[in-house]
């Protein structure tokens, strides 16, 4: 069977003490949440480290307040979708924790780990020895990308449920270095490259996520994938709006799986603007919002489909957020 | 058991014997076992689906500390297979890899991690060959060579024509005659148990447990390859977590293990990976069927040519027994007066195909399920009702020679069309409901290797301890152990917990060939019947001796007069199917001493925006004969259900630049709960004349019809066919689009490729009274 490697297993008990052990370590170092992408892709040799950083010291507590709700990084995708806070303000955003994998992972698996998941691709989520058989690629152990070997970058697919969410929220991420603390739009947290896709410093560490006092604002996450369960996203759509009346007044569309980092197509939100959500402009929007997405032959089923579906989960997402 | 027919313990649904231990996780699986001093092994695989080995370099590996042994296919040069005809497999190939996982070279180390490091520094020479990766390129020419080096032409392993009865009078005959053109893509057996082998080699003796569903096979594959006599080997079947197909050869670990075992005086354990599981495989074929049928006006069926060409992938495997099968059973549910049947497999750089729940004939079932609701709408007749028109009988022999005894597909119709609501379904856009029908073996006819011995032998020792019953049945899972634990429970007058089982023991079990073609319940049953009702007849004839009845004095007391009389009491019984093939090369595949019957309605809703589905319930019936256990039927139903919506609508094998494309469970699709609908179980009983107690199979019949019934609801919902499996969204979309460009609203495969099919051998069709004395016997 697929054994993990040996590894140290670190316990800080601060986050500047974490982020301190990670800048001192270096790439042979990563940090563990929930762990429930980062040990599969040990066993598969996809990560290689000497040492991990255990964050099981994050607080794991949603603060509501006034002006703004608190989540804290440790808080578990199951407590986020459970929680009578995030549900009542948020539920689009407890609505994408709820839709991440299978209840044993999202017992696992906090809101700060998805927030910082690795890019897919069904030619690097393999083992060693597959990848070794295919020839190696350049988000591990190659120089080139399998997908599109003509190309000079990684085509690996964000798949978080739960950052496009927390974009069109237009949320904010307290991290933590080994020198002090800022904080950073979640939309700014991520690049365009499927192996370089943080933007955030390898020592940083995510310790909350802020979310603006929900007012009136309305969310819906839509999520496409095979399976009711297990599955992550082939496609995904993050809708948070506002309405005078029944006008929209302000909106904002985040893609999932269908580039390297959440997409917002903006485009598409600014068209809604004074408009009604109805039929004909949610499918308007969706067909503006589907151009931008450019799926590639790297995840479950044909790329054709996945684009033509984009239209589809943000139609979908729209006319649900419109009806809350 | 009481001589009206009504019994103690047949009939009623009672837990597993081994329920306890399997729930509490106290059973002990092959990978559970760690004996001292255990070795762990790993096996370096082929990366290139074709190629010769040019050389291999062992010496880096062999130099790594903890490393005890490094073997190569030289130090295990004999080929094995299941197949007397094709022994075309080596436990460690040296001369050529044939796809990608092909075994090359294993270790055996003290750490599972320093063995896989080890195999990383073997270096092996390649010299790349082409791959052939499609049916359409196995049947053109090579361009560099063969991937065997027999069959022929090109890279065609099996070729078969057979025809029975008049088929050019009978398409003559038809009113109407359709073809059409199916594909079944391949798919694997998921069991949630990995492959996994121990081997110790102790007073010159191995003994291997493994996760296997056929230890006999095993036992004579070690013993050709180890060369060692079958008295020095012991193979003990360990606690199992899933076959359904895919553990019924002998596999490489296991020769590998017990040979590192007798190089290195330690255990040694393997156990696969789940990418490696993939490529042991032995799933189904991938199969391109084509079908033509002729028909009169009113839907009764004159004549049949049905041709296929399976994808065998690198090895034989069973594939010959597969090819005939997906020609044997069509027959078996509708009555075709004339049937010709060509079959062609053809070898490819992928892992083996090999047997899978329903073995090779869920893709013909398929195929003509939906050919045939085809034809009825072109007469404008209810699909269900001209099937239902050309359903064989009980008590009769089809064109081919199998020979139909009890059959139950009206009453299983008649329960789904009923409870379903079939007839009066809402029709709505995007809902539809499917209708099909199936048969299985219950036990194949005729042994894996020629012989004229029993295919089950079944030994019962009774003392002052209590019962034992010995038997070779492995139970994977359906529930072997407590079916024998049932019968002899019902004959001696206990229940199944007070008998002990021993199983699945070359050493101390008497003869059981496996669990695979659904045969323990009938097979293994009928040997521990005849067992227990010997030692029944001793226990009465002590008991009465003494001037009692049997059923007056406790258990106890019968076995204490019994010993005392007799001494030493053991009695044996054995089952041997009746010899019921046809008189033509290939009948010995597809005859059974019984066929299970099911009938079985989808509804599901099919969007035809997205193409995706969702599936709102399941009926299904099963013919079973009797059910020893119906909690047991029940479940082995269920998980047929699943298993065959999980082929209906996701699983494939499929290949992309030669290697598998997603050797994992979470890429490679199967249903998770969520996915799976109600499904409402009804188990019809027609008591067949040769079963225990009147008892069929259950275990692998029940996927068949579940399959074509989800493309027939997809018509219904909306229009469309996709002859072909998996129904994924994509194809649907496709469908529809077709549909309104106004082109055939379809999607599946166009062509059926130009086969060198050999010349027909003509069967007379059996004489009309050939089993008439049985019958009247019964």
């Amino acid at each position: 069977m697929l054994r993990l490697p040996r590894f140290k297993y670190l316990r800080p008990k601060t986050a500047r003490e974490a982020a301190q052990m990670a800048s001192d370590l270096g790439p042979r170092a990563m940090f563990v949440a929930g762990g429930t992408d980062l040990f599969p892709k040990l066993k598969r040799r996809q990560f290689e480290v000497d040492a991990l950083i255990g964050l099981d010291f994050l607080p794991r507590t949603i603060h509501r307040g006034d002006d703004e709700t608190i989540v804290d990084a440790g808080v578990t995708l199951a407590s986020a979708s459970s929680s009578a806070e995030l549900r009542g303000d948020y539920p689009g955003y407890a609505e994408a924790a709820g839709l991440v994998s299978s209840p044993p992972l999202r017992n696992a698996g906090t809101i700060g780990g998805n927030l910082c998941v690795d890019t897919r691709c069904n030619y690097y989520d393999m083992t060693y020895e597959w990848r070794k058989a295919a020839g190696f690629c350049m988000k591990k152990d190659g120089d080139i990308c399998l997908v599109a070997p003509s190309s000079s970058r990684c085509w690996a697919v964000s798949s978080s449920d739960t950052a496009p969410m927390a974009i069109a929220l237009g949320a904010l991420v307290t991290l933590a270095g080994p020198n002090g603390d800022r904080e950073l739009p979640v939309a700014a947290l991520y690049k365009d490259d499927g192996i370089d896709y943080m933007a955030k410093q390898p020592s940083e560490v995510v310790t909350s996520l802020q979310l603006h006092a929900a007012g009136a604002t309305r969310t819906a996450y839509v999520k496409l994938r095979r399976r009711g369960s297990i599955d992550f996203p082939i496609a995904g759509a993050a809708v948070a709006l506002r309405l005078d009346g029944p006008l929209v007044t302000s909106c904002r569309i985040v893609l999932s799986a269908v580039a390297s980092h959440p997409l917002e197509a903006a485009e598409a939100g600014e068209f809604m603007i004074g408009r009604r959500v109805d039929e004909e402009s949610a499918k308007a929007a969706a067909e503006i919002a589907a151009k931008p997405a450019k799926p590639l032959d790297n995840a479950d089923l044909s790329h054709f489909w996945r684009k033509r579906m984009v239209r589809v989960v943000v139609e979908q997402a729209l006319k649900r957020a419109g009806d809350r | 058991m009481t001589d009206n027919g009504r019994y103690a313990v047949i009939g009623k649904p009672l837990p597993k014997v081994d329920a306890a231990s399997r729930v509490t996780g106290q059973a002990v699986y092959a990978d559970d076992m760690l004996l001292p001093r255990t070795l762990h092994c790993r096996i370096l695989r082929s990366p290139h689906p074709h190629a010769r080995i040019v050389s291999i370099d062992t010496s880096a590996a062999r130099r790594m500390p903890g490393v005890h042994a490094v073997i190569t296919g030289a130090d295990l040069p004999i080929k094995f297979g299941i197949l007397p005809v094709t022994q075309d497999e080596r436990a460690l190939e040296h001369e050529k890899v044939r796809y990608v996982g092909d075994p090359i070279a294993a270790v055996a180390a003290t750490d599972e991690e320093i063995a896989a490091a080890a195999c990383d520094a073997i270096a092996v020479e390649y010299q790349v060959l082409e791959p052939v990766m499609s049916i359409d390129a196995a049947l053109g020419r090579p361009k560099d060579e063969r991937i065997q080096d027999y069959g022929g032409p090109n890279n065609i392993h099996k070729l078969v024509a057979l025809e029975f009865g008049d088929v050019d009078g009978g398409f003559a005959r038809a009113d109407h005659v359709r073809e059409d053109v199916f594909f079944f893509q391949g798919n694997t057996h998921l069991p949630m148990e990995q492959h996994s082998a121990v081997a110790t080699y102790i007073d010159g003796k191995v003994t291997l447990w493994s996760s296997t569903q056929v230890v006999h096979y095993v036992h004579r594959a070690l013993a050709k390859v180890l060369e060692l006599p079958m008295n020095r080997i012991r193979v003990i079947g360990a606690a199992h977590g899933g076959g359904f197909g895919g553990k019924t050869d002998p596999f490489a670990h296991e020769i590998i293990v017990a040979k590192l075992a007798m190089i290195t005086g330690r255990p040694v354990k393997c156990t696969l990976t789940r990418e490696e599981v993939f490529y042991a495989h032995r799933g189904r074929h991938p199969v391109l069927m084509w079908v033509r049928t002729g028909v009169t006006s009113d839907g009764r069926i004159t004549a049949m040519h049905f041709k296929s060409a399976l994808d065998g992938g690198a090895y034989g495997s069973y594939g010959v027994a597969s090819t005939f099968y997906t020609g044997a059973l069509q027959t078996v549910t509708y009555d075709i007066p004339a049937y010709r049947f060509e079959g062609c497999r053809v070898f490819t750089n992928k892992p083996p195909c090999g047997p899978k729940r329903g073995h090779g004939t869920p893709q013909p079932r398929f195929a003509i399920e939906l050919h045939l609701e085809k034809i009825a709408r072109d007469l404008g007749i209810d699909p269900v009702e001209m099937k239902r028109a050309n359903f064989v009988k009980p008590m009769t022999r089809t064109v081919n020679w199998m020979r139909v005894t009890s059959c139950g597909l009206e009453e299983c119709t008649e329960l789904v069309m009923k409870a379903s609501g079939y007839r009066e379904r809402e029709r709505r856009s995007g809902r539809g409901m499917g209708f099909a029908i199936s048969s299985y073996l219950s036990g194949a006819g005729t042994a894996i290797y020629w012989n004229d011995m029993p295919h089950s032998e079944v030994q019962i020792k009774v003392d002052r301890g209590g019962v034992t019953a010995y038997c070779g049945a492995m139970d994977i899972g359906q529930g072997s152990d407590s079916v024998l634990a049932a019968v002899v429970a019902e004959e001696l007058g206990l229940q199944p917990k007070d008998i002990r089982l021993v199983t699945a023991d070359t050493d101390t079990t008497p003869i059981d060939l496996g669990s695979y073609s659904s045969r323990v319940t009938f097979m293994a049953g009928n040997a521990a019947l005849e067992a227990a009702r010997k030692m029944r007849a001793l226990l009465v004839e002590a008991v009465e001796a003494s001037g009692r009845k049997y059923e007056e004095v406790s258990f106890e007391e019968a076995s204490v007069l019994a010993e005392a009389r007799f001494g030493t009491l053991t009695t044996a019984g054995s089952y041997t199917p009746p010899k019921i093939a046809g008189p033509y090369k290939g009948s010995g595949v597809g005859p059974s001493p019984a066929y299970s019957y099911s009938a079985c309605v989808v509804d599901l809703d099919a969007d035809p925006r997205t193409g995706l589905i969702h599936l709102n319930k399941v009926w299904i019936a099963h013919d079973v004969g009797r059910a020893i256990n119906p909690l047991l039927v029940e479940g082995q139903v269920e998980g047929s259900v699943y298993m065959g919506l999980g082929e209906a609508l996701m699983e494939e094998q499929t290949f992309r630049k030669g290697l598998h494309k997603w050797p994992s469970m979470l890429e490679y699709k199967s249903p998770t709960f969520l996915d799976m609908p109600d499904v409402e179980t009804f188990i019809v009983e027609t008591n067949d004349p040769e079963g225990p107690y009147g008892a069929k199979e259950a275990g692998q019949g029940p996927l068949l019809p579940v399959i074509p019934a989800v493309n027939a609801a997809v018509f219904d919902a909306l229009g469309i066919w996709v002859d072909e499996v998996p129904v994924t969204p994509e194809k649907i979309v496709e469908a529809l689009r077709r549909r309104d460009k106004g082109e055939p609203p379809r999607y599946g495969p166009q062509r059926f490729p130009e086969i060198p099919y050999p010349p027909t051998i003509k069967v007379d069709p059996p004489p009309r009274d050939l089993d008439r004395a049985a019958a009247a016997s019964i």
